[in-house]
């Protein structure tokens, strides 16, 4: 491929995980790249895997656990996919109605803040409502293969509630998560921001807590391409990457917060009001309708502690979530595949001399609140070490 | 033909709805039950038990859609997607008219490739007639406004209407716009100098 401009359709779900994604583009990093880059807004991730998969799209903002099953050919067609570039490391909450909150504030034992008190806490409701025959919680997460599916997962399981024995996961869409907790078709939501934001601004929702309690550092979304296309398009893949590496120091840069902010705030990125988007970055979140703000520098990590460097630990650890809820088989080639998803070894051919020592990483890349530490290489002890699993 | 199989179209557009059942109506397929609204579609969905699924792909609740795949509690009969790996073409085609479509697991392929390329020339008409509309919808709103300038000229410069008509039209010739276009800056124009 020649220096000559290349073009490049790119998907994107309005989500502040896509945030270097825009900056890129809309900063003009990418053109500076010599890359004309359309973007184009879709409604589900199953339309983005879909057009990325056929060659529709040549890249897209794709939800970690997407790549991973379209590469490994769960429940649809087999396309390799694979991330040079992470676009984001967290960012996800758990946002609960005003009653589930009260109900839980009163069985715990401790602070909520804490996800062990507070899931202790949910077992005690779950009981409850089990000994009066009331119908069972209803948690709305985005899509089977998702983060946010294994982050509602792991954190009820750790204190004994069965995801699908005790409450009832349904897959929502982002954009109809709040209006389905306001008129109660569910309890309580796992998603990334803005959603949270909006639940509780709007006084319905609580956020009870951030994925980062969860997992102190986990994958969310890469900036994804087929393998086959990375294969073919080197270079142009390559001067991608640098456009989201300056993009990602970009909205990094704190004296940049109120420009990324207006300039997502755009209907035509995610449509919110910027305020929103500013708690996101900044991780100062409003988590009840009184005003309550808890801080959490990593609530986001945009190219921060080595956020934008693709880690296949993390990719290892969705695919043992995978495992665990009965969506994979445990086996050594889904395992090597999985690993192959997530492509440092590109991020630092595109990057040379870029520096993540500074990173300030959990020994073990996960820093899960509950549970051994994570061995990439020894998935079955991970999973021998819950008693709840498919 | 194949009567026995239900089909449920999820599609908020009720025009696209009713073009697609119609088609499947005189292809012979009896069952068909159209759901806009999105509210508890799967428990919707799961009441009718129906065989193949079409949504199109504008749906945010395509992904509710894909929960089906899962074997879990929730999930009665398993349901994939309509993915055939020998055919890349009709998945193409699908996406391209904006359709997917989702079948019970084990429903035989053939049974249901003639509804599919049913759905994409359905959905393609309706995108033909939608395009169609939009045109026609811009054309009369083009005529407005150069009438309405047309009679601002004739006013202001006492001319006759063919000759107003004419002058509009030179005008974007030389300027090499459109006529509305210009019409719409006599419109302005006029309004300023009120």
């Amino acid at each position: 491929m020649s220096n000559s401009d290349a073009r490049l359709r790119i998907g994107f779900i309005p989500l502040c995980d896509a945030t270097a994604l825009f900056v890129a583009v809309d900063k003009g990093f990418t053109a500076a790249e010599g890359l004309d880059v359309e973007l184009v807004r879709e409604v589900s991730w199953s339309n983005v895997r879909d057009k990325l998969n056929i060659g529709l799209f040549d890249a897209a903002h794709l939800i970690a656990p997407v790549a991973i099953a379209s590469s490994l050919g769960l429940g649809h067609v087999k396309v390799p996919i694979i991330g040079p570039f992470g676009l984001g490391v967290n960012g996800n909450a758990i946002t609960v109605s005003p009653s589930l909150y009260a109900a839980i504030a009163a069985a715990a034992d401790g602070n909520i803040t804490d996800p062990m008190v507070s899931a202790r806490a949910l077992a005690r409701v779950v009981a409850n409502r089990k000994a009066k025959g009331e119908e069972p919680l209803t948690f709305g997460m985005t899509f089977p293969f998702s983060t946010h599916n294994y982050h509602l997962r792991f954190w009820m399981a750790a204190s004994g509630v069965d995801p699908d024995e005790d409450v009832r996961l349904v897959v929502l869409p982002p954009p109809y998560m709040v209006e389905s907790l306001a008129n109660k078709h569910v309890d309580a939501f796992c998603v990334g921001a803005p959603w949270n934001s909006v639940a509780v601004d709007l006084g319905i929702g609580f956020i009870l807590h951030f994925a980062s309690e969860i997992l102190a550092h986990a994958a969310e979304k890469l900036l994804a391409v087929r393998r086959r296309w990375a294969d073919e398009n080197p270079e142009v893949l390559a001067r991608l990457v640098r456009a989201h590496r300056r993009a990602a120091q970009f909205v990094e840069d704190h004296a940049n917060l109120d420009e990324v902010a207006a300039l997502l705030a755009a209907p035509n990125r995610i449509g919110v009001a910027p305020e929103i988007i500013k708690r996101t970055l900044d991780g100062r979140m409003k988590v009840a309708p009184d005003g309550t703000v808890r801080i959490d520098r990593s609530y986001l990590l945009v190219g921060r502690d080595g956020a934008a460097r693709p880690d296949p630990v993390q990719a290892v650890w969705l695919y043992a979530q995978m495992v665990r809820w009965g969506q994979a088989p445990l086996s050594p080639e889904f395992l090597a595949e999985t690993k192959a998803v997530f492509r440092p070894d590109l991020y630092d051919a595109a990057l040379p001399g870029d520096v993540q020592c500074r990173c300030k990483k959990p020994a073990d890349g996960i820093g899960a609140f509950a549970g051994p530490a994570f061995d990439a290489d020894d998935v079955a002890a991970h999973l021998a070490a819950w008693k709840i699993k498919r | 033909m194949d009567v026995s199989l239900k089909i449920v179209i999820v599609d908020e557009s009720p025009v696209r709805a009713a073009i697609l059942e119609d088609g499947l109506r005189e292809a012979g397929f009896i069952q068909v039950v159209h759901l806009d609204a999105t509210a508890n579609l799967l428990a919707r969905i799961y009441s009718i038990d129906p065989d193949v699924i079409l949504i199109d792909l504008e749906n945010p609740s395509r992904d509710v859609l894909e929960q089906m795949f899962q074997v879990s509690r929730a999930v009665r009969r398993p349901i994939a997607m309509f993915v055939d790996q020998s055919d890349a073409g009709s998945i193409q085609a699908s996406v391209d008219a904006g359709v997917s479509a989702y079948i019970v697991d084990g429903l035989k392929k053939e049974r249901i490739k003639h509804i599919l390329d049913l759905c994409i020339s359905r959905f393609n008409a309706f995108s033909r007639l939608q395009a169609e509309l939009d045109q026609t919808k811009t054309a009369l709103e083009e005529r407005k406004v150069i009438d309405r300038a047309k009679g601002i000229l004739m006013n202001a410069k006492k001319l006759p209407e063919d000759a107003a008509y004419a002058l509009l039209r030179r005008t974007a010739m030389n300027e090499n716009r459109k006529i509305a276009e210009v019409a719409q800056s006599v419109i302005t124009a006029a309004e300023l100098l009120k």
